[in-house]
């Protein structure tokens, strides 16, 4: 899979100087990255077999955690925002996890919407602390000690984007490839099987929810950094369902799908929302439906597909 | 707490559980039997609700019989379109992954959410003659409607004990039923599941349809009820356990109640409730409050 790692970093380089090149490219990009980190989240479950309607939730604790940081404490610096943001959600990933990797299923999937629309009614209406429903403003802190203007702000958050994401790719697709992550895989194929090999099946999904949590929170920090504003709206249940969407249209088979899948569902918004206004929820779901009847597994599988047809192992 | 606050609190969460029950059957009645957790089911309480409220109106609603045909028909009609719709779209996708069935269910949501808005569109309706011509009456020092107070909970348990013979004492129930609890078997036993399966997704989905019917009267018909809807009814089956007709009418009421206390005590919690019942419950009881153990598959 080193081939997969190179073109990504070309496509990540080539999409860098894309932005940086058309300024009103820039924050589509970075939103391209922040759900693509988000929906990478949903795939490390989704090949467990697992489906959760709540990971917004992540986003969310992040992107106040950023929020609030960062205005609470005017020094701190950027990097260690987006740090302490994500150690955030992986800290309360760890705690929701120990408890919903019990189940499976609609369950599972049930149990973190629940937990989710707790957060998003606490935040609503907890006003002297959250700021209710008008949320929170993120302050712009320096980056790696640097004082930036706005739009260099948003220039090196792009760069930052770009290399997080493919750090970030690298990192899940080794993990997908160890023991742990083709383990994970087998709860899906076969959850008995895999506990009379002496594997504690909970104990792995456990691992795999807190890095879905923490890929989540790393892109609810980004986010929020990007748009100097959090709301509650970031943890609502549908903002899930698009993580849920974003990772089933690139495909769980490559960490690169989500990505991919990200970058069209953000182009796709751009232009389809424009073109026929009060329609994008109904594209959307079309998509979604055409997407699962012809490509199970995503765009992904059908680059992987087609490279088998190539090597002549199909 | 006074005395009518509490009356008030008890039979508006009373009302509001049959609601509750009435969408939450219809969703844990499909599930039983296609093994598909139904999003879309979300929509079909939203086009209950608009069906009933546009047909009122271009009836007249001139007298109580009127009314009420207008909800129970639109109800229907909207069951059997709709149901239908869903039913041939999901076949498509039989024996695909649980969680992609589940995925087209949610894609089918989003379509009909945009539908609705272009049909109906994004002012509030309100259609309430039925409320008015049914009168009230006064419990225990607090004025109450008779539609609220007799009609509503008095249709969810109709439906519960028209549901509940059907089931138990009609060939038809019964293969529901012996569908629900094995598929394979029912077939080889020359039941034709597929019509089973039909037939339970449109009696599901008109239940679904009256559930918003029914509530058309008393709330106003906006963009989003569906979501909030589906919501809510996911955690009254949740917490019931799937499958489980019995279990959802207690959990209803349990979550009805609970909500409707809320309202009246801590407001701030109100949308909270539902999710914290189903959380505590499926803490203590993993497979929800009325499951029975299942045989492990291997």
């Amino acid at each position: 899979m080193r081939l997969s790692m190179i073109v990504a970093t070309v496509a990540g380089v080539a999409l860098l100087i894309t932005g940086l090149s058309m300024p009103w490219l820039k924050i589509p990009l970075i939103l391209s990255f922040c759900y693509g980190m988000a929906a990478l989240g949903i795939g490390v479950l989704l090949r467990a077999g697992q489906i959760s309607f709540g990971h917004a939730m992540y986003a969310c604790i992040s992107g106040y955690v950023v929020a609030y940081l960062s205005s609470h404490f005017r020094g701190l610096d950027g990097a260690l925002l987006i740090i302490l943001g994500t150690l955030a959600s992986i800290a309360v990933g760890m705690l929701v996890g120990a408890f919903v990797v019990r189940y499976r299923e609609i369950f599972f999937g049930m149990l973190n919407l629940a937990i989710s629309m707790v957060l998003f009614t606490v935040l609503g209406k907890f006003y002297a602390y959250t700021g209710g429903t008008d949320g929170l403003r993120v302050q712009r802190p320096t980056l790696f000690g640097f004082e930036l203007g706005r739009t260099e702000f948003e220039s090196a958050l792009l760069v930052l984007a770009v290399i997080l994401s493919l750090a970030v790719i690298w990192g899940v697709q080794r993990y997908f490839r160890s023991s742990a992550g083709e383990a994970l895989a087998a709860i899906k194929t076969n959850e008995t099987r895999l506990e009379y090999l002496g594997v504690s099946a909970k104990l792995l999904l456990w691992q795999g929810y807190v890095l879905s949590a923490g890929l989540c929170g790393l892109a609810g920090s980004l986010f929020g950094l990007s748009q100097g504003l959090v709301t509650p709206e970031m943890g609502y249940w549908l903002r899930s369902g698009e993580f849920v969407f974003i990772a089933i249209l690139g495909g769980s088979g490559h960490a690169v799908g989500a990505f991919v899948g990200a970058l069209l569902y953000e182009f796709l918004k751009m232009y389809a929302a424009a073109l026929v206004s009060g329609a994008w929820q109904m594209i959307l779901g079309v998509t979604l439906i055409v997407i699962i009847y012809f490509l199970p597994k995503g765009l992904v599988g059908l680059l992987s597909e087609r490279r088998k047809a190539l090597r002549g192992d199909a | 707490m006074s005395k009518d606050i509490l009356i008030l609190a008890l039979l508006d969460g009373v009302s509001y559980a049959g609601l509750l029950f009435l969408v939450a059957l219809g969703l844990t009645f499909i599930f039983g039997v296609v093994r598909i957790l139904n999003v879309a089911h979300g929509s079909l309480y939203a086009c209950g609700g608009y069906a009933a409220a546009t047909l009122g109106l271009w009836l007249g609603g001139g007298s109580l019989g009127v009314s009420l045909a207008a909800l129970i028909g639109s109800s229907i009609v909207v069951g059997i379109v709709l149901g239908t719709l869903l039913m041939l779209l999901l076949r498509r996708f039989q024996d695909r992954d649980p969680i992609l069935q589940l995925l087209v269910t949610f894609g089918a949501f989003m379509i009909f959410e945009d539908l609705q808005r272009m049909i109906w569109g994004t002012q509030p309706y309100f259609v309430a003659d039925v409320v008015n011509q049914m009168g009230t009456s006064e419990v225990l020092g607090v004025i109450y409607m008779n539609y609220q107070l007799l009609f509503v909970p008095g249709a969810a348990l109709g439906v519960y004990a028209l549901l509940q013979w059907f089931l138990n004492r009609t060939l038809m129930g019964r293969q529901i039923v012996a569908v629900t609890h094995d598929r394979e078997v029912a077939t080889a036993m020359g039941i034709n599941a597929k019509r089973i399966a039909y037939l339970t997704f449109v009696v599901g989905a008109m239940l679904g349809a009256l559930g918003g019917a029914l509530a058309s009267p008393t709330t106003s018909l906006v963009p989003g009820i569906g979501a909030d809807m589906i919501v809510l009814s996911f955690a009254v089956v949740a917490t019931a356990g799937l499958g489980q007709i019995s279990g959802a009418l207690i959990t209803a009421l349990l979550i009805g109640l609970s909500r409707s206390f809320c309202v009246y005590l801590y407001p701030e919690l109100e949308v909270v409730m539902p999710y914290v019942i189903m959380v505590l419950v499926l803490l203590v009881r993993p497979q929800g409050l009325f499951t029975v153990a299942q045989a492990r598959r291997i």
